[in-house]
C-alpha cells in the first residue's frame, strides 16, 4: 500500500551536480528562483529553459523522473493558466463565448505564469533529487549559522529536520502495518462520508501516535546516553568546504541572473 | 475446506529501480484443522506469503482461493471468505487503540456485523481463551497493561472474529519464556477446541518442531521443503544450514548423544521427554 511511495526523492549519483556542496545548490536554486521572476521577454524565458535543461542534463538524472515531479501540481499549473487567460485585461480579443473572453495578453500572461511555475518546480526538484536529505539539512544548518546571533537556533532546526526526515519512512512503514492489521480486523478506511471516514481513522491514528511517542522517548534516551547536549562545541564528521566546482556553479548561475537583469532593465542602462 | 495458493508470484515496487521479487511461483494448500509452521530467514518472503492468505496483498500473478472462492474479488462472497482468516501481526500490541480492553477486542466482531449479544459472547470467549479474566480486565485501559497482557488483548481481538484459520506472525517475539509458553498454550487450546487451522510464521526452529504438524521452509520466495518437521530436520539438515537455518537445539543435542553411543529415539521435541529417554538409555531410575 503505502510502501510504494518514494519520499525524500534522492536519486544517488556522482555527477557534477551531485558533487556540489549543498550550500551551493541551495543558494543557486534561490538565485535561479529570483531570476525566474526577473524574466519578462521570450529571450529571457529561453535562457531560463536552456539553463534548466543544461543542469538537468549535467545531473544525469532520468528526464522522465524529473518531469514526474510536476505530477502532483499540474492541476495547479493549469488552473493558474486558465485564471490568467480569462481574467487578464487586454484589447486583442481572440475568442468570446457569453461572458468569457480570451485576450492575447491573457494568453501570454497565462503561459508565462505556467512556465514560471514549471521552471521553479523542475529546478528545485533537481536540488532534492541530487542531494540526500541529510546533506541538505547539513547545508541549511551551515547557511543559517550566521543568523545565530539574532537568535536563530540553526543547529536545533537542522537536527529536528534530520530526525523528521529519518523517521518518515519508519512512520510510513508503521502506518502501512497498522492499516493492514486493522483491515484484517474488518476496518474500512475508504468508504463513508467525511465524518465517518474521520471516525474510521481512529484505529489507525491512535496506535500511530502511541508508537511515535514511544519512538521519540527511546530516541531521546539514546541521544542523552551518548551525551548529546545541543549544538554547542559539536564537531562534525564531514566538514563542508567549497571546491572549485562550486565556484564554477556559482559563476554560471550569477551570470544567468545578471543577464536576465540586463534583459529586463538593460535598455535603460544602455540609454544612460 | 482449505486455503489454496496456485502459482502465486509477487514483486514489490514493480517498475522502479527498487524492484524486488518476494514470491516466486508458490503453490500451497492449507487444510482446515492443521497446524502449519512457515519458517525462513528474514526477507525470505514468509510475511509476504501469509499476507496473501487474507487478501492484504493481491498476487501479481496466480490465484488464492478459500473453499474455492477467489478472495481477491470485490464482492461480498470474497469479503466473507477473507474474513475467515484471522491475522495476528508481529507485535500485535502496537495496533491497540480503544479506550477499554472490551472495546478493542470487540472492534473486529463489530466490523463483521455481529449482533451486540454475539459480540459480547465472542469477547467473553476470546478473553477466556487468552487467559484474561473478564471482570478484572474488560473495563481497563489496554495501555496500562504489561507487554504480555497487551499481546493477549491483541490476539483476543482476532480470535473474537471467530476465524476458521488463524495466522500468527512471530507471536512470541519479544516475550519472556513464561509468556511465550502461555501464548502457545492458548493457541493450542484454540486449535483443539474450535478446530481452527493455525499458520505459524516463525524463525524459531524450536517452536516449529514443537508445535507444528507440517512445516514449510521458504527461501528467496520459493518453497524449499514442505513436510513433517521431524523429517525435514533429519533429512535436510545440511540444506537448512546452507540457507542460514539450523536444526532446533533439542534435535542437535539428541543427535550428539546418539553419535556418542546413547540409544535416543529420533523425533523428540520436548525437553522433559529427552531427559526421560536419557535416563532410560542409561538405565537410571
Amino acid at each position: 500500500m503505502l510502501s510504494e511511495i518514494t519520499l525524500g526523492q534522492y536519486f544517488p549519483g556522482n555527477s557534477f551536480v551531485h558533487r556540489l556542496d549543498p550550500r551551493t545548490k541551495i543558494l543557486a536554486t534561490l538565485i535561479y528562483i529570483v531570476a525566474i521572476f526577473l524574466a519578462d521577454s521570450p529571450l529571457a524565458y529561453g535562457l531560463l529553459i536552456a539553463f534548466a535543461a543544461v543542469v538537468i542534463g549535467v545531473s544525469r538524472l532520468p528526464v522522465g523522473m524529473v518531469l514526474k515531479s510536476l505530477k502532483p501540481i499540474w492541476i495547479i499549473i493549469i488552473i493558474t493558466m486558465l485564471i490568467h487567460m480569462f481574467t487578464a485585461p487586454g484589447e486583442n480579443i481572440l475568442f468570446t463565448w457569453k461572458f468569457f473572453k480570451i485576450t492575447e495578453e491573457g494568453l501570454v500572461l497565462g503561459t508565462k505564469m505556467a512556465l514560471r511555475l514549471i521552471l521553479l518546480l523542475l529546478f528545485s526538484s533537481v536540488l532534492t533529487f541530487t542531494t540526500s536529505p541529510i546533506v541538505l539539512t547539513d547545508g541549511i544548518e551551515k547557511l543559517l549559522r550566521p543568523f545565530k546571533c539574532i537568535g536563530v537556533p540553526a543547529h536545533e532546526l537542522a537536527m529536528m529536520m534530520t530526525i523528521a526526515l529519518r523517521f518518515i519512512p519508519t512512520l510510513l512503514e508503521e502506518t502501512d502495518r497498522i492499516m493492514k492489521a486493522q483491515t484484517a480486523r474488518g476496518a474500512d478506511f475508504s468508504s463513508g462520508n467525511l465524518l465517518e471516514r474521520a471516525k474510521n481513522m481512529l484505529p489507525l491514528l491512535v496506535p500511530l501516535f502511541v508508537s511515535a511517542f514511544r519512538r521519540a522517548e527511546e530516541l531521546a534516551i539514546a541521544m542523552e546516553s551518548r551525551c548529546y547536549r545541543g549544538g554547542e562545541g559539536r564537531t562534525r564528521m564531514h566538514e563542508l568546504a567549497y571546491k572549485s566546482i562550486d565556484y564554477i556553479a556559482f559563476t554560471a548561475v550569477i551570470i544567468l541572473a545578471v543577464s536576465l537583469a540586463v534583459l529586463r532593465w538593460g535598455t535603460g542602462v544602455c540609454v544612460l | 475446506m482449505s486455503i489454496k495458493l496456485a502459482n502465486v508470484f509477487f514483486t514489490y515496487m514493480t517498475g522502479t529501480p527498487f524492484e524486488r521479487q518476494a514470491l516466486n511461483d508458490v503453490s500451497l494448500n492449507i487444510e482446515k484443522g492443521e497446524i502449519l509452521a512457515i519458517i525462513g530467514h528474514t526477507g525470505s518472503g514468509k510475511s509476504t506469503l501469509v499476507q496473501h492468505l487474507n487478501g492484504l496483498i493481491k498476487p501479481l500473478c496466480g490465484k488464492v482461493t478459500i473453499n474455492d472462492v477467489d478472495i481477491t474479488g470485490r464482492g461480498g462472497e470474497a469479503k466473507a471468505a477473507r474474513q475467515q482468516v484471522g491475522m495476528v501481526f508481529q507485535y500485535p500490541e502496537h495496533q491497540i487503540f480503544a479506550e477499554t480492553v472490551y472495546d478493542d477486542i470487540a472492534f473486529g466482531p463489530r466490523n463483521r456485523g455481529f449482533s451486540a449479544e454475539e459480540v459480547d459472547k465472542q469477547v467473553h470467549e476470546a478473553m477466556a481463551f487468552v487467559g484474561l479474566d473478564f471482570e478484572t480486565f474488560a473495563q481497563r485501559s489496554p495501555f496500562q497493561l504489561s507487554g504480555g497482557q497487551m499481546r493477549r488483548v491483541a490476539i483476543a481481538g482476532v480470535v473474537a472474529m471467530n476465524p476458521d484459520y488463524l495466522v500468527l506472525d512471530e507471536p512470541s517475539a519479544g516475550l519472556d519464556p513464561r509468556s511465550r509458553n502461555a501464548v502457545f498454550k492458548e493457541i493450542l487450546a484454540l486449535h483443539k477446541e474450535r478446530g481452527i487451522a493455525i499458520v505459524l510464521v516463525t524463525h524459531s526452529m524450536e517452536e516449529a518442531a514443537k508445535y507444528a504438524h507440517r512445516m514449510l521452509v521458504i527461501n528467496k520466495g520459493k518453497i524449499l521443503f514442505d513436510g513433517k518437521p521431524a523429517e525435514i530436520f533429519s533429512k535436510h539438515k545440511d540444506e537448512l544450514v546452507a540457507v542460514g537455518m539450523d536444526e532446533p537445539p533439542i534435535y542437535k543435542l539428541s543427535g550428539l548423544l546418539r553419535t556418542k553411543g546413547l540409544n535416543i529415539p529420533k523425533g523428540i521435541t520436548d525437553g522433559a521427554e529427552l531427559v526421560k529417554s536419557i535416563k532410560k538409555a542409561k538405565g537410571w531410575r
